[in-house]
C-alpha cells in the first residue's frame, strides 16, 4: 500500500514537473516570435535593477501598505517552497518529515516561520481578495477584466488561502508535532481518534501538493506568471531617460542616402516592415512584458486617458498582445509554422481610437512594479499606423506637411522664427 | 538688447558659450514668445554669452516621431544636426522640455551629441552661481504657487527638484499637487496631442489637470513647457479661473523677480 503511494506519488511529481516544463518552453518560443533586441549593455546595471525593482519590490512601495502585504505573499511564496522540498522527499521514500531528526530544534524553527508566514500569506489573500471583491477598487472592477482575467485573479487568491489552510491542518493533526500556529488549530481536532487524524493529515498532505502542483501549470494560462517573469523583465528593462525612443536604423539610413548619395550601397536590401502590426513585429522585450503583465491596472489608473475616460488602457494594451502573442502560438502548435489567420494585433486587438488616445507621459511606464513599457507598443503600432497605412487624422497631417514644408508644426513663415528678436 | 545669431558669431570667428535652443512653441506662438523674450532677458541680465539659430534653426521633429512618422523626424534631425555640428555647438540650452528630451536622447545616436540643459536647470545654476540676483523686494514674495511637472522633464528624464529649487528662491509659498513629480498627470499636449483634437472621453485631460491645480487654491500656477503652458491656461479658463490664478513659465516669474 506504501508502496503503490510512493509510486502514485512519484508519477504525479514527474507529470506536474513535466507538463510545467514544457509549458514554460511553448512560452519562450511564443516570445522569440518577437524581433531581435540585443539588451545585453551594462549587466551590472542590470542586475542592480533585479535588485531593486525585482527583489526590491520599489515601486509596490509607491503604496506602502499594499507592499507589506505583497511581502507576505511573496516571502511566504518562496520561503513554504523550501518545505516543499521535505514534501516531496517524503512523497517519494515513504518517509515522514526527513529533516526533523536530522535537524532537530532547528527543525521547530524552520516550520515555525514558515506557520507565521502562512498566517500572513492567509490575511493578505483574504484583504487583497476584498480589496478586489468587497471595496471593489476602482481598477480592479474596470471593464479590461470582465470575464476570464477578474476569475483569473480569484481563482489565484483563493487557491492561496486553501493551500495555506490545509498545510495548517497537514501540521494541527500531526499528533508528533507542536508548531507556533498549527497547536491553535489543535482543539478544532479534538473530537477524532488517532486514526481519524492520521487520515486527515494524509488527506490534507495530499490535497495541498496536488494543490500545488496544480498551481504550477495554472500559472503559465494565468497573469500570475509574474512571479517568475518579474525578474528577466527588470534586467532587460531599458537603462536608458524614459524619454528616448527606439531609434529605426533603417529609416536613418534611408534619409542619410537621400541626403548623401554616395554613402548608399550598391545593392538595394529589401524593404523592411515599419513598425508594428502584428506581435511578431514587437521585439521579444515587448512580447515578454505581456507575459510579465500582472494586469494589476496601476498603469491605467494613472494613464492621463484612461481617467478622463478615453477608450486607451495600457493593461489593456498588454492584454491584447498576450491575447493575440497566444492565439498566434496555438496557430504555430496547430500548423507548424504561423498561417496568416487574416487578423493582426493592430486593428482586430488594438484599436486606432486606443492608440490616438497616449500622451506618451510615461505615467505607465513610471507605475508598473514589473518594468513593463506599454508605451514602446503603442509607438510601434502608431509608426505602421502612419508609415504603412498611411492611416493619420488630418490635423496630424497638416502637421507633417507643416514640419516639412514650414519647419514648424505650425503654418508660419520660417522668415518670421526670430521674429520676437525685434520685439526686446 | 540685440540678440546674436550663430551666423552673426561666426562672422566674427567668435564662439558662444551656449546655445540657446527656442523651439517652434516659442518662437511662433504668442503666448510662448513671452516665455521665449523672458528668458532672452535673464540671459542677458546675466552676461551670458548665447546665440540662438535664428532661421536656421527647424523643429527638432518631436512630434512627428511620437505620431508614428519616423522619416519626418529622420529628415529634420539630419537637417539640425547638420547645422548644429557645422557650427561645432558643444552645449544647448531650451525652454521646450520637448525640445530638451529628443536633443539630449535622441540625436547622440544620429551623430548629434551635445549637452543639453533645460532652462529651469540652466536658472538654477545661475542662482547658485550668483549669476542673478533675486531683489528683496520682488513681488512674488509671500504669494503662493504651485509647480506643474512636464512630463518631458519629469518621468521622461527625471528632473523634478531644478524648477522648485527655483521657485523656493524667491521665498514663495510652494504648495504641491496631489498628483506630482513621478505620478505627476500630464496637461494632455504630449504625444503629438498638442496638434489634434482630444479623443472622445469624459473629461478633457486638461481639465482635469486644471482642477487639481485649483484645488490647491494657489496665487499661480508655473510651468516649465510651452505646451503645458497653453494646456493650463486653456484648462483654468474653462472653469473661469483665469483672472484668479495666472499660469505661468518659471522664467518669466524670474525675469520679474530680478534687478
Amino acid at each position: 500500500m506504501a508502496l503503490i503511494a510512493e509510486i502514485l506519488f512519484s508519477i504525479l511529481t514527474g507529470t506536474a514537473l513535466f507538463l510545467f516544463g514544457k509549458n514554460l518552453l511553448t512560452i519562450r518560443r511564443n516570445i522569440l516570435i518577437g524581433k531581435a533586441a540585443f539588451i545585453n549593455d551594462r549587466p551590472g546595471d542590470r542586475w542592480k535593477q533585479v535588485l531593486i525593482l525585482a527583489l526590491g519590490q520599489k515601486k509596490m512601495f509607491r503604496n506602502p501598505l499594499v507592499a507589506i502585504l505583497h511581502i507576505f505573499l511573496y516571502v511566504g511564496f518562496i520561503i513554504i517552497n523550501i518545505e516543499l522540498l521535505e514534501i516531496i522527499i517524503d512523497g517519494i521514500t515513504g518517509s515522514h518529515r526527513i529533516f526533523a531528526p536530522l535537524l532537530g530544534s532547528y527543525y521547530t524553527i524552520l516550520i515555525n516561520s514558515f506557520e507565521v508566514l502562512a498566517a500572513l500569506v492567509l490575511i493578505a489573500c483574504i484583504i487583497f481578495y476584498s480589496r478586489r471583491n468587497i471595496i471593489r477598487l476602482k481598477r480592479f472592477i474596470s471593464k479590461d477584466l470582465n470575464g476570464w482575467p477578474r476569475s483569473d485573479a480569484n481563482i489565484i487568491l483563493i487557491t492561496e488561502v486553501v493551500l495555506m489552510s490545509l498545510f495548517l491542518i497537514m501540521n494541527a493533526t500531526d499528533p508528533a508535532t507542536h508548531f507556533l500556529i498549527s497547536s491553535y488549530l489543535k482543539p478544532l481536532f479534538n473530537s477524532f481518534n488517532e486514526n481519524q487524524l492520521a487520515g486527515i493529515e494524509h488527506t490534507a498532505w495530499w490535497i495541498h501538493i496536488i494543490g500545488i502542483y496544480a498551481f504550477m501549470n495554472y500559472l503559465p494560462y494565468s497573469k500570475h506568471l509574474h512571479i517568475i517573469l518579474a525578474f528577466p523583465n527588470a534586467y532587460y528593462a531599458p537603462l536608458e531617460p524614459k524619454g528616448k525612443m527606439h531609434n529605426m536604423q533603417s529609416i536613418q539610413n534611408e534619409v542619410l542616402y537621400a541626403m548623401q548619395p554616395e554613402m548608399a550601397p550598391t545593392e538595394a536590401t529589401a524593404p523592411e516592415k515599419f513598425g508594428a502590426k502584428d506581435v511578431m513585429d514587437l521585439s521579444w522585450k515587448n512580447l515578454m512584458d505581456a507575459y510579465s503583465c500582472t494586469e494589476c491596472g496601476r498603469c491605467s489608473a494613472a494613464c492621463p486617458a484612461n481617467l478622463t475616460g478615453k477608450l486607451l488602457s495600457p493593461r489593456k494594451i498588454m492584454m491584447s498582445t498576450r491575447d493575440r502573442l497566444e492565439a498566434v502560438g496555438k496557430n504555430i502548435d496547430t500548423n507548424k509554422t504561423f498561417i496568416a489567420d487574416g487578423k493582426s494585433l493592430l486593428h482586430d486587438y488594438i484599436t486606432v481610437e486606443e492608440l490616438r488616445a497616449c500622451t506618451t507621459c510615461n505615467a505607465c511606464v513610471e507605475e508598473c512594479p514589473v518594468s513593463i513599457s506599454p508605451m514602446d507598443i503603442i509607438l510601434e503600432l502608431r509608426r505602421s499606423l502612419v508609415m504603412e497605412e498611411s492611416n493619420a487624422p488630418a490635423e496630424w497631417n497638416g502637421m507633417f506637411s507643416n514640419i516639412e514644408n514650414n519647419f514648424a508644426p505650425w503654418k508660419f513663415s520660417p522668415d518670421d522664427r526670430d521674429a520676437w528678436t525685434s520685439q526686446l | 538688447m540685440k540678440v546674436n545669431t550663430m551666423a552673426e558669431f561666426m562672422a566674427k570667428g567668435e564662439q558662444p558659450e551656449v546655445l540657446f535652443w527656442v523651439g517652434c512653441a516659442g518662437s511662433f506662438d504668442q503666448r510662448a514668445q513671452k516665455i521665449t523674450k523672458a528668458f532672452a532677458t535673464i540671459l542677458d541680465k546675466a552676461g551670458v554669452n548665447y546665440a540662438i539659430l535664428g532661421k536656421e534653426e527647424a523643429c527638432t521633429g518631436d512630434p512627428a516621431r511620437r505620431a508614428g512618422n519616423e522619416f519626418m523626424f529622420q529628415m529634420m534631425a539630419y537637417q539640425n544636426i547638420q547645422v548644429l555640428n557645422g557650427y561645432n555647438i558643444k552645449k544647448i540650452v531650451t525652454t521646450c522640455p520637448h525640445c530638451f528630451n529628443t536633443l539630449k536622447n535622441e540625436y547622440p545616436v544620429l551623430g548629434g551629441n551635445y549637452e543639453v540643459i533645460h532652462h529651469t536647470q540652466f536658472l538654477q545654476e545661475l542662482i547658485e552661481q550668483g549669476k542673478i540676483k533675486i531683489t528683496d523686494s520682488n513681488e512674488w514674495k509671500g504669494k503662493s504657487i504651485t509647480y506643474h511637472d512636464s512630463c518631458y522633464l519629469g518621468r521622461a528624464n527625471e528632473i523634478y527638484e531644478a524648477p522648485r529649487k527655483v521657485l523656493e528662491s524667491l521665498d514663495m509659498e510652494l504648495r504641491e499637487m496631489k498628483r506630482c513629480k513621478s505620478k505627476g498627470l500630464c496637461c494632455g499636449a504630449g504625444g503629438a496631442q498638442m496638434f489634434k483634437e482630444e479623443e472622445k472621453g469624459d473629461k478633457r485631460i486638461n481639465t482635469e489637470r486644471a482642477d487639481e491645480a485649483l484645488e490647491t487654491k494657489s496665487d499661480f500656477v508655473a510651468s516649465a513647457c510651452p505646451f503645458c503652458n497653453t494646456m493650463m491656461t486653456d484648462g483654468i479658463k474653462n472653469r473661469d479661473e483665469e483672472v484668479k490664478t495666472e499660469v505661468l513659465d518659471i522664467a518669466e516669474i524670474i525675469a520679474k523677480a530680478i534687478q
